[in-house]
C-alpha cells in the first residue's frame, strides 16, 4: 500500500502521542517518588531521596513483597504443569468435549474477576474451612493459578501448532520411545514457549488484585493489596509512591528475559 | 510394521521403555493421563464454585440477620429486572466497556500501523517491547498515577490551567479515559500482529488493480485486522466490564456493576450473585459472538 507523504507523517505523529500517551503516566510514577511534597502536588518543589529510604525500611512492604513473590511462583509452577497438559490434549488428540474444553480454559480470564473471586471465596469457606485450610497463601496461589493455566496454555498450543508432527515421527523411527521423543525433540522446541508463558502467569499473578481480595483471607497481604489499602492514607502516601516507582522500573526485567528468549512468543500476546 | 510396533520392540529391553511402549499403544490412556489433572482443577475448583455461585442467586436473604435462605425463588431476578436502579447501572457498564474498546481501537490503529509498517525495520521489535512495558507494571500503578494526574492541583490542571480549561476530574469521564489507557496495549498488540501478517503482495495486487490507498485500506487491510481486533476487544470489553477498582480509584461516585456486586457480598450474597450473572452472560454473548470471526484461535 503506497501511503501519501502526508499521511505518513500523520501516523508517524499518531503514534508518537499514542506512545507518550503511554508513558508520561509511568513517568510521572517515577518523578512523584523523589516529590518531597507529601500531597504529592505538581509541580514538585524539588527532589528528595528520603522516600526511598523510608521505603526500604517499611516492614509492610517488604512482607507483602515476599508474599506476592511466594504467590506468583506457586500460581506459576501450578499454571505450567496445567496449561502444558491440556494444550498437549488439545493439540495431539480429538475427544469428546474438546471444544468446550478450550472454552473453560479461557473463561476465568474472560469473567469479571469479582465473579471468580466471589465464587472461590464461597467455594473455599464451605469446602475448605471445615477441613481446616482457611484462607491464606495457599487459597490465593489456588485462585491465581486458575486464570494463570490460560497464559501457559496459549504459549503452548501456539508453538505445538507451528511445530511438524514429522519430528516426533522421525524421532520414533530412529528407535526414540515416547518419553525419549519428548526429553530429546519435544521439550526442547516447547521450552521458549514456556519460558514466555511462566513469565506471563507470573506477571498476571503478580499484579492480581480482585481475585486476591477474596482468597486472601484477612492475615495475607499480597503487594496490590498493600498498595491498594495504603494509598488512601496520607501518612504512607510517599511510601507507596516509591514502592510504586520501583514496580515501574522492575518491569523492565521480565520484558527484557522474554524478549531474550523468543521473540516470537512474547509478543504474540499477553494472554 | 507400524511404528507402534517399532516402538513395542524397542522399549520392550527397559521398564520405562515398557511403560511407554504401552502408552503409546493406548492413545486413550494417554489423554486421560494428560487430562486427569487439568480436568479435576476446572471443574471441581473452578466450574464447579462458579455453579454454586449461580445457585446461591436463587437464594433469598433473611432482612435482620443477613443470613442466606437456601428456599429457591427469582426473587433477586426480579428485583434486578424491576428495580430502575440495577438497569442503570448495569446499561451504564456495558456503555463504559463499548465506549472504552471504541477508543481502544481508534487509538490503536495509528500506532500499529506506524509501528508494523511505517517504522523502519531494525526498530520494530524495540517498539513492540515499548508498547509490552506496560503491560507489566502494575494495574494499581497506573491508575493510581491517573489518580494523581486527574487530581485537583495535578499534572492536568497544571497543563490545562493556563488555557482557562478545566480537567474532568474524578468521574465516569475519569473511569472511561483510565480503562483506556489500562487496557490499551492489548489492543494495540493483536493489530500489530495482524497488521505484520498482511503480506506485502496482496497490497501491491490491490494497488495494480487500480485500487487507491484508501480503497485498499477499506476492502483488503481491514476485513483482514477483523480477528484482531475482535480478539483485542475481548480483553478491552471484559475487562472494564467487570473493573470496580479503578471505579474506586478515579470514578468520584461513579457505580458500574462489579461496584454493587462489591458492596452487596458480604450484606446480601445472593443479590451479588444475580448481579454477577449479568457481566457473565454479557461477556460469555459477547465470547460466542467474537468466536464466529475465528478470534478466539488466535489469542
Amino acid at each position: 500500500m503506497r501511503l501519501s507523504r502526508p499521511a505518513r507523517i500523520a501516523l508517524r505523529i499518531a503514534a508518537l502521542l499514542g506512545f507518550a500517551a503511554i508513558y508520561v503516566p509511568l513517568l510521572l510514577v517515577l518523578v512523584n517518588s523523589l516529590n518531597p511534597d507529601r500531597s504529592s502536588s505538581w509541580p514538585p518543589p524539588g527532589i528528595t531521596f528520603h522516600w526511598w529510604a523510608d521505603a526500604w525500611g517499611s516492614a509492610g512492604a517488604r512482607h507483602a513483597l515476599v508474599t506476592s513473590l511466594k504467590a506468583g511462583v506457586g500460581a506459576t509452577a501450578a499454571a505450567l504443569v496445567l496449561g502444558t497438559l491440556i494444550a498437549f490434549a488439545i493439540q495431539r488428540f480429538r475427544f469428546f468435549g474438546r471444544e468446550a474444553l478450550s472454552f473453560v480454559v479461557v473463561l476465568p480470564i474472560a469473567l469479571p474477576g469479582i465473579v471468580t473471586g466471589v465464587a472461590l471465596n464461597t467455594a473455599f469457606r464451605t469446602v475448605l474451612e471445615p477441613l481446616g485450610v482457611g484462607l491464606g497463601l495457599f487459597t490465593v496461589v489456588v485462585g491465581h493459578a486458575t486464570f494463570c493455566v490460560v497464559v501457559v496454555y496459549n504459549n503452548v498450543i501456539a508453538r505445538l501448532r507451528r511445530m511438524p508432527g514429522s519430528y516426533e515421527e522421525a524421532a520414533a523411527d530412529l528407535g526414540a520411545d515416547t518419553f525419549r521423543a519428548f526429553a530429546d525433540i519435544t521439550f526442547p522446541l516447547v521450552r521458549s514457549a514456556l519460558v514466555a508463558g511462566g513469565l506471563l502467569a507470573f506477571a498476571l499473578s503478580f499484579d492480581e488484585i480482585i481475585v486476591t481480595t477474596f482468597t486472601a483471607g484477612p492475615s495475607t497481604q499480597t503487594l496490590p493489596i498493600w498498595i491498594f489499602s495504603n494509598m488512601a492514607r496520607p501518612q504512607q502516601a510517599p511510601v507507596v509512591n516509591v514502592v510504586a516507582a520501583v514496580l515501574v522500573l522492575l518491569s523492565v526485567i521480565p520484558i527484557y528475559i522474554a524478549q531474550r528468549m523468543s521473540s516470537d512468543t512474547a509478543s504474540g500476546s499477553r494472554i | 510394521m507400524s511404528d507402534t510396533e517399532r516402538a513395542a520392540g524397542h522399549s520392550a529391553r527397559r521398564p520405562a521403555g515398557t511403560l511407554a511402549g504401552r502408552l503409546h499403544r493406548r492413545p486413550r490412556l494417554q489423554l486421560s493421563l494428560l487430562l486427569s489433572a487439568p480436568l479435576t482443577w476446572l471443574i471441581l475448583a473452578y466450574l464447579g464454585s462458579l455453579t454454586a455461585l449461580f445457585m446461591s442467586a436463587f437464594w433469598t436473604t433473611d432482612t435482620f440477620t443477613s443470613n442466606v435462605v437456601k428456599v429457591w425463588s427469582l426473587d433477586n431476578f426480579t428485583t434486578i429486572l424491576t428495580g430502575g436502579v440495577y438497569q442503570q447501572v448495569a446499561l451504564r457498564s456495558v456503555g463504559v466497556a463499548l465506549a472504552v474498546t471504541a477508543l481502544c481501537v481508534v487509538i490503536a490503529f495509528p500506532v500499529a500501523f506506524y509501528t508494523a509498517r511505517i517504522a523502519p525495520r531494525r526498530w520494530r521489535p524495540l517498539l513492540v517491547v515499548a508498547i509490552l512495558t506496560p503491560l507489566w507494571a502494575s494495574y494499581l500503578v497506573k491508575a493510581y498515577a491517573w489518580r494523581l494526574i486527574l487530581a485537583e492541583g495535578g499534572l492536568l490542571e497544571w497543563l490545562l490551567s493556563p488555557f482557562g480549561l478545566d480537567g474532568p476530574g474524578y468521574g465516569l469521564t475519569a473511569t472511561v479515559l483510565v480503562l483506556t489507557y489500562l487496557w490499551l496495549p492489548y489492543m494495540i498488540l493483536p493489530i500489530h500482529t495482524g497488521l505484520e501478517q498482511i503480506p506485502d503482495s496482496l497490497l501491491d495486487a490491490s494497488s495494480d488493480l487500480g485500487a487507491r490507498t484508501g480503497r485498499t485500506f477499506r476492502s483488503v487491510v481491514l476485513p483482514m485486522l477483523l480477528p484482531s481486533v475482535a480478539a483485542g476487544s475481548v480483553f478491552t470489553f471484559s475487562l472494564s466490564l467487570g473493573d470496580y477498582i479503578a471505579v474506586q480509584i478515579v470514578g468520584g461516585k461513579t457505580q458500574l456493576i462489579g461496584n454493587l456486586i462489591y458492596s452487596n457480598i458480604t450484606l446480601d450474597l445472593p443479590l451479588a450473585a444475580a448481579l454477577g450473572t449479568v457481566p457473565v452472560a454479557v461477556i460469555v454473548l459477547y465470547l460466542f459472538a467474537v468466536r464466529r470471526t475465528g478470534a478466539l484461535s488466535s489469542l
